[in-house]
């Protein structure tokens, strides 16, 4: 793979006098994870925004490479088109699934709607489709009319996964997707996000403050600390022998823990 | 009427409903807001469809005014004597006659023809209000065609009941861009907005907007391929008439379960019986 | 006129009109009311058909009274539907309210102030008790002279604004949004915020208001002031090109002070949340401050929690002319419906009979409420 399936470069987002991110750059193939690490306030949540379309930078680019081979500018793209994007060739799986679920529409209905809103008109399929994707995440398809106000909160994240990837989109954005969850269930629900992103090519854009999830699920890793990317490379390496001083930091401290 | 001008509203006020009347003929089914005044009826009692009217209607119009389908009706009695009082026009209860038609809840049996315009009174002309109660959002919706929430809604019925379940002010797709309520019409009236020679103009005062649906547009209800959209209506004949494919009102006729049933519009019931040897 | 008669309905409609004028006037024997009396005597439902029905004319508004049997909602509404006839030959200069001519002035924060506090025709401080001796027609007691009316008085922001300590008047020539004139749109401008709630129900402002007091949307309110008293209605007539004083208005104006925490870039300081009311309408005035304030919580970057911070929420709901509309609307007849939903309940209750597990489950809501 030659081309990445989004780059950004000279990113730069203030609120009032903070800065959030500081000329930042990145970019991700197809079927690869990258995760972006570092402490709250590093910038790192900022990134996502920004890199999703979800807020504009003051300067840089985020481009995003198109099946057809097009490469359009994320932040010039008429709304319609991102929120076709959004909706189709792309996925955010927030921290927290009651942001992002309808929680009084069924299971099956929530894993539907981004089959309708792409124009499935067919109710059997669209059962079908649902029914095979709360299989894949590990819910019983015998729950598949119930609300997810009954879920537990393991199988809620489960559903929201379920959710975005029921129309086969090319690149999930994730923030802290395992973050408030106990460690029984985190460590459940990483495995399977691990299976279902290699078997099916995702490339994942993964926020966390986890070092052991990003080791877990990450080929690649940027470390940001005070909006800045203070570095980068394949995960092991980085972890393993970590150059800058703050990088050392972090993982020493998760070693002390 | 001495002290008010033709037809209650003043020329501003008309020209200004015409206006957002042309406009809501460009674009099918699109919610144009509208300065909506003050009528000397009930916001809810139709003066969005009164005020469309007004805006319409000329000295040679002949009106007809139904509600649920009826002339009689006390709130149908009401509005079309504010424009016999008004305007002075002609009236009549005829469908065939009418130059106007103002309605609430039915669309009549006889179809309509190009040189008619019927008006509905619509009292929640956002289809999407159910499901976001925002109009920032609504309107946001709209504008880029964003409708899954909607078959999300059908999905649910068809997960529960087994079917679609939804029996009037059924929503429906305009011209294939706009998603549009009919206002409460039985959804037994839906294909009858389809492609209709007639011009459809719809007025809700109270949310002060207005939309049309121009002569000879797409209309189509929602539904799911296997799952059709089907017009339903109570299995009998018309007690009156004999009416098979009429839409029609149970009467309750004693406390054990006594029930008859009659055509809901009063015209079409009373020409078939007139014409009847 | 080809008008064709038709059964029932316009029979009853004359039938109940003529009833309704008979229980109107009620027992003959009892001298009828003047609307002077109405006027001069139930002055406060006079204000209050006057501000919703957002017109000042206190003789048409104590006819709405008479007329609406003392349905002060349907007065109202009386009143909103000749005022829409109305031609507009002038629209009126902003009015001056540190000019008012006060009959009353109270400040919560000070406790005195330039001016003065002036107590005024209250009910504040009586005692409720049934004041048996006004079933006799006995003349009222003459009230001591308050010396004329005390002079102006300076509006509590021209006394905390200098320090910087509350947020600035903006002074704006820009036209203001006309509700009256132009739909409503959300996000709405503070222009047709406030003009939505000087005209909105006085129960409904009084329970939003008191909700914000409850924990519902937090205001730490102050009545920094409430004054009432006359002010002079002027226009500029084009012929003219100066200010022409038309008439005086009885107005209440309450100016309500809320902490604010500050942001990024504001110091903190003290905001305000204002309220204007046609005629002598303190509850009014003050509730409406309290809903401006809450309304303001985007604006102010505070969380947005409570209905009373949904302008949405409170302006197309305040409105008491709609509301009672769309409320009574439901005794229209709605058979055209309600049989579509008896023939769709009967087939999902045939469906549920036949084909178990697809039926509604027991206690289930019907899908829809009526329209």
């Amino acid at each position: 793979m030659s081309e990445p399936l989004l780059s950004a470069c000279g990113l730069a987002v203030r609120f009032g006098s903070i800065t959030a991110l500081d000329s930042v750059g990145a970019a991700l193939w197809p079927g690869e994870v990258l995760a972006v690490v570092g402490e709250s306030g590093s910038g790192k949540t900022t990134l996502l925004k920004v890199l999703s379309g979800r807020v504009r930078p003051e300067a840089g680019h985020v481009w995003y490479r198109a099946p057809d081979g097009e490469r359009t500018d994320v932040h010039a793209m008429p709304l319609p088109m991102l929120r076709r994007l959004h909706r189709s060739d792309w996925g955010f799986v927030e921290q927290d699934p009651r942001q992002a679920l309808r929680m009084d529409v069924s299971a099956g209905g929530n894993v539907g709607e981004r089959l309708m809103a792409a124009g499935a008109r067919h109710y059997g399929h669209i059962r079908d489709e649902a029914a095979r994707w709360l299989a894949e995440v590990e819910i019983d398809v015998a729950r598949i009319d119930d609300k997810p106000a009954t879920f537990s909160g393991g199988m809620l994240q489960r559903l929201q996964i379920a959710r975005t990837l029921v129309t086969q989109p090319r690149l999930v954005f994730m923030d802290e997707p395992t973050g408030g969850l106990d460690v029984s269930v985190q460590a459940r629900l990483l495995d399977l996000i691990r299976t279902l992103v290699r078997r099916l090519g995702i490339a994942v854009v993964l926020v966390t403050h986890d070092l052991a999830v990003a080791r877990l699920l990450a080929a690649r890793i940027m470390v940001m600390q005070r909006g800045q990317v203070v570095e980068d490379g394949l995960t092991d390496q980085v972890l393993d022998d970590p150059r800058h001083p703050y990088t050392q930091l972090l993982v020493s401290s998760v070693l002390a823990a | 009427m001495k002290g008010y001008n033709f037809a209650y509203l003043d020329e501003q006020t008309k020209r200004m409903l015409r206006r957002a009347l042309l406009k809501a003929v460009a674009i099918p089914g699109h919610q144009i807001p509208f300065a909506a005044r003050e009528m000397p009826l009930p916001y809810g009692w139709g003066t969005g469809g009164i005020q469309v009217t007004a805006a319409v209607l000329g000295r040679c119009d002949t009106l007809k005014v139904i509600d649920q389908g009826a002339d009689d009706t006390t709130n149908a009695v009401s509005i079309r004597r504010f424009f016999a009082r008004t305007a002075g026009v002609a009236t009549t209860t005829r469908t065939a006659h009418a130059t106007i038609i103002q309605t609430r809840h039915r669309i009549p049996e006889t179809a309509l023809t190009e040189a008619q315009i019927i008006v509905y009174q619509v009292p929640q002309p956002e289809p999407l209000y159910r499901l976001e109660p925002s109009r920032t959002e609504t309107r946001r919706m709209h504008a880029l065609s964003e409708y899954g929430a909607m078959h999300v809604r059908l999905y649910e019925q068809v997960a529960r009941y087994g079917q679609i379940a939804i029996s009037y002010d059924y929503p429906v797709m305009v011209n294939g861009r706009h998603l549009m309520a009919p206002s409460p019409i039985p959804a037994f009236d839906n294909p009858k907005m389809h492609r209709m020679p007639a011009l459809q103009l719809f007025g809700a005062g109270r949310e002060k907007r207005i939309y049309a649906v121009p002569p000879y547009t797409d209309v189509a209800s929602l539904d799911f391929e296997d799952y059709p959209f089907r017009a339903g209506r109570a299995p009998h004949a018309c007690a009156l008439c004999g009416a098979q494919a009429s839409y029609l009102d149970e009467v309750v006729t004693d406390d054990r379960g006594g029930r008859m049933f009659v055509c809901s519009d009063t015209d079409y019931c009373a020409s078939r019986r007139e014409q009847a040897p | 006129m080809a008008y064709v008669a038709v059964k029932g309905g316009e029979r009853a409609i004359d039938a109940a009109h003529a009833w309704l004028a008979a229980a109107r006037r009620g027992d003959g024997t009892v001298p009828s009311m003047q609307t002077a009396q109405i006027r001069e005597q139930l002055g406060r439902a006079v204000d209050r058909v006057m501000a919703e029905g957002s017109l000042y004319d206190p003789d048409l508004a104590a006819l709405a009274i008479k007329q609406a049997q003392g349905d002060l909602i349907e007065a109202g509404f009386l009143l909103r539907a000749f005022r829409t006839t109305l031609p507009r030959f002038a629209a009126a200069l902003p009015v001056d309210t540190a000019a008012m001519r006060l009959a009353r002035r109270i400040s919560a924060i000070f406790k005195d102030l330039p001016g003065g506090q002036v107590l005024g025709p209250t009910y504040d401080y009586t005692h409720r008790l049934l004041d048996f001796s006004l079933l006799e027609d006995r003349p009222a007691a003459d009230a001591p002279e308050a010396g004329a009316h005390p002079g102006p008085a300076p509006r509590i922001p021209d006394i905390l604004g200098q320090e910087g300590l509350l947020e600035a008047d903006i002074r704006s020539d820009a036209e203001p949004f006309d509700i009256t004139r132009a739909p409503l749109a959300f996000p709405a401008g503070r222009d047709a915020r406030l003009q939505g709630l000087a005209r909105g129900d006085e129960g409904f402002l009084l329970g939003l208001g008191y909700s914000t007091q409850r924990g519902y949307g937090n205001n730490h309110p102050f009545v920094g002031e409430l004054r009432v008293g006359e002010v002079d209605v002027e226009i500029v007539p084009a012929e003219l090109g100066f200010a022409v004083c038309i008439g005086t208005v009885t107005l209440t104006e309450c100016q309500m002070v809320n902490q604010f925490a500050g942001s990024k870039t504001e110091p903190a300081q003290f905001t305000r949340g204002y309220g204007l009311a046609f005629g002598h309408a303190e509850r009014r005035a003050m509730a409406m401050a309290l809903v401006d304030r809450a309304l303001r919580a985007e604006e102010l970057g505070e969380a947005l929690t409570a209905p009373a911070q949904d302008p949405q929420f409170v302006l197309a709901t305040c409105d008491n002319i709609e509301a009672t509309g769309f409320v009574e609307h439901l005794k229209l007849p709605h058979y055209v419906d309600f049989q579509s939903e008896l023939e769709t309940v009967r087939r999902l209750r045939a469906t549920a009979g036949s084909a178990p597990g697809a039926g509604p489950p027991p206690g289930a809501v019907p899908p829809d409420e009526p329209p």
